[in-house]
């Protein structure tokens, strides 16, 4: 008997886990940020239940510091899909004295985000929030589990995951605990490249070549238009010809210089680099174990 | 191109890290600024060369312990293959991270070092892997520089490991002579054992073709039920799975179990692509042409040919995976497929001994990294393959009630008579 390419195999297993999402919890949700990751994994979520329509809502954690860009192509593919959408705002949060704005040249609204994010779910009473995080993008995701439980706290804890096996996941809670899930776990940078080209995937259009205002710093391309960054007097604004490998918002995304305008000159491109994906994210440089704090107070 | 998933199992200083290191710096998938913070960090911890075990050491306390304490996937892919590695260590107090890394694996590498050869942990880690219906074992005797590159040497850990196998391992096995640390037969072949004539070890992985199973009856558990309910969609329901065996078609005749009914398959849909058949690994939605009452845990099958059992009462070969002992007459969450059911061990039938590979009777209880047959009763019958047969329908695990933790690893085997 044939066996599926992997790209195949890949899908039939994030849709798998999409439906136990969709059959073990009551109040699912989709982490929406309109990062390639959660575009693909939103893209699966419409496979995995078509003719229905999505089952769960996506959810957009907003830092009001996104590219516009990003926000267009997010209203646009919820009126697609027909899919619901609530957005969580940073701004909120800080309106709220819950957490207070970073200062400085590197001030950045990320590590903020995780308290949004919390609220939001707590608000909303999602218990499990599948996000579109794979293991191979950094050494903290390499131990993550499908189905990860956070505790009251949201909070992760390396030596509480339960053993997954085979393809059995055990999504059994206490009230106030609720889970990620992470669909795309055994999926790589390229295979999400791959398939987003095999599928004919719109992606927005930060991913490919255009000209930005940007400026350098430490060695990496950051936009200057919009203008969140504060920038100093000797990092001049220049023009160049950029596109973004990896999305965050606009204070923790790095511009790569190319050419690419086409979708299989972008992949070619990334399988040459020599930097991995999330080299470009000024967000896990601040320490080696960056993420892994990260995530013990519940970010992703 | 296809997808290889398999794990590597070894003790702590055994090189298994180093080995997983190697086969990502030579094939290389590792990025300029991985390599580059393995260098700062190699450097701020004293190591001469680049620790390679640091590019899958993850968490801090392994970082300054400097040993692998949980299951690390990593990936890469070669122009032939992608493969996914369940990096495991080697502790006898992780068993259960390694019974859960090998669990979605079809083969693996057992690494050996040439200094010490065949060890408990060798029998154990082998026995395990064949426990977990593993067709494949790749026995890399490891550290051949340290014993000059000595083809005796190679020999002598070949065939202990054959007689130690012999009573229970029926994978097949590949042994390799390597040496991690400098590349020899990883990637590379070795110039330093020219007596050895088979496959590298990436060379061997690009190119093994692993063993399916021969059973093509259809089988499919049924995880969700697809309800519209639109004005586009106003009469459909689909019944949505993955296939773990065989293929189906349009037209296909199915039986439901439990319930016996009988219905055909009208139509499959995969996204939005209708399909004419479909095959085992692909997740469909089927509709058909009864109005018969099917639900998530119903496991739909090919109308020819047998039926998937069903039973109450099972046999098992489990392994424990927490302190807490196993009581028999305590009640646990069995899931089995896309079935949740109470269930009580009634007996143990007997403990294996893991050094000994005997069997010890007169249990009362299993404790973390046991291993044992026992008989497990369900409050509702299992609809079951036996685990050699099929990985899906024969897998299942315990979940403690209280505590909501994954407890125990089980795989249905036919009933000793």
């Amino acid at each position: 008997m044939e066996q599926l390419t992997h790209l195949k195999e890949l899908e039939a297993e994030s849709i798998y886990i999409l439906r136990e999402v969709a059959a073990q919890f009551e109040h699912p949700c989709i982490l929406f940020s309109g990062g390639k990751d959660s575009i693909v994994l939103t893209y699966l979520a419409y496979k995995a239940f078509y003719p229905a329509k999505l089952p769960f809502p996506l959810v957009h954690i907003d830092t009001g510091h996104n590219f516009p860009e990003t926000l267009t192509y997010r209203d646009s593919l919820v009126e697609k899909l027909g899919a619901d959408l609530v957005v969580g705002y940073v701004q909120d949060s800080i309106d709220q004295g819950k957490v207070t704005e970073e200062k400085g040249y590197s001030a950045s609204r990320n590590k903020l985000q995780t308290v949004t994010l919390l609220d939001t779910l707590a608000e909303h009473k999602f218990d499990c929030a599948c996000g579109g995080a794979r293991r191979d993008e950094e050494k903290a995701r390499a131990k993550e589990r499908i189905f990860s439980h956070r505790d009251e706290f949201g909070q992760w804890n390396p030596k509480n995951q339960r053993p997954e096996l085979w393809d059995l996941y055990n999504a059994k809670k206490d009230v106030g605990e609720h889970f990620r899930a992470f669909p795309i776990s055994n999926w790589t940078e390229m295979d999400v490249w791959q398939y987003i080209y095999q599928e004919g995937i719109e992606l927005p259009s930060l991913y490919y070549t255009h000209r930005r205002k940007c400026f350098l710093r430490d060695g990496q391309w950051l936009a200057a238009d919009p203008p969140f960054i504060p920038r100093r007097e000797s990092e001049t604004v220049v023009e160049k010809e950029v596109r973004c490998r990896t999305i965050g918002d606009v204070t923790c995304t790095g511009l790569t210089l190319s050419h690419a305008h086409r979708l299989e000159d972008i992949i070619t491109e990334i399988a040459a680099s020599r930097v991995t994906e999330r080299g470009g994210r000024a967000d896990d440089k601040r320490s080696e174990t960056a993420m892994e704090d990260r995530k013990k107070q519940g970010y992703f | 191109m296809k997808l290889l998933r398999f794990s590597t199992a070894g003790s702590v200083d055994d090189g298994k890290s180093t080995l997983i290191g190697r086969l990502l710096y030579d094939s290389k998938s590792i990025f300029e600024d991985q390599m580059e913070e393995a260098e700062k960090a190699s450097r701020s911890r004293g190591n001469e060369e680049v620790n390679l075990a640091l590019f899958t050491d993850g968490l801090r306390a392994e970082r300054e312990q400097g040993i692998t304490i949980d299951v690390a996937y990593r990936y890469f892919a070669t122009p032939k293959r992608k493969f996914i590695i369940a990096d495991t260590p080697g502790h006898i107090q992780y068993t259960r991270n390694m019974v859960t890394g090998a669990s979605t694996t079809d083969l693996a590498i057992i690494l050996v070092d040439a200094r010490h050869g065949v060890m408990e942990q060798t029998v154990r880690h082998s026995w395990l892997v064949s426990l977990l219906g593993i067709k494949e074992i790749v026995v890399c005797v490891n550290k051949m520089d340290l014993v000059d590159f000595q083809e005796d040497v190679f020999l002598q850990i070949k065939q202990a490991y054959l007689e130690m196998a012999k009573s229970f391992c029926r994978a097949h096995i590949t042994f390799i002579p390597i040496s991690a640390k400098l590349g020899d037969n990883v990637v590379n072949a070795s110039s330093n054992m020219p007596w050895y004539e088979g496959k590298a070890l990436l060379d061997f992985l690009e190119t093994v073709e692993i063993e399916r199973s021969s059973d093509d009856h259809f089988r499919m558990c049924v995880q969700w039920v697809d309800r519209p309910i639109s004005s586009k969609w106003p009469d459909f329901r689909g019944y949505t799975g993955r296939i773990c065996q065989g293929e189906i078609k349009v037209g296909d005749r199915i039986l439901v179990q439990p319930s016996g009914l009988y219905s055909n398959v009208t139509g499959i849909l995969l996204g939005e692509k209708s399909l004419s058949s479909a095959v085992c690994g692909q997740s469909i939605v089927l509709t058909l042409s009864d109005d018969i009452d099917i639900s998530r845990g119903d496991v739909l099958v090919s109308a020819e040919g047998c039926q998937a059992n069903e039973a109450s009462t099972v046999a098992l070969d489990i392994c424990w995976l927490r302190p807490e002992p196993l009581l028999p007459g305590k009640r646990y969450l069995i899931r089995h497929a896309t079935q949740e059911v109470q269930g009580i061990v009634k007996e143990i039938v007997y403990k294996v001994n893991i050094s000994t590979l005997e069997k010890e009777s007169s249990i009362s209880s299993l404790t973390m990294n046991d291993i044992a047959r026992v008989i497990l009763k369900t409050a509702s019958p299992l609809i079951f393959e036996y685990y050699q047969n099929n990985r899906t329908l024969g897998s299942l695990i315990f979940i403690d009630p209280g505590t909501n933790d994954t407890v125990g690893a089980g795989m249905i085997v036919p009933e000793a008579l």
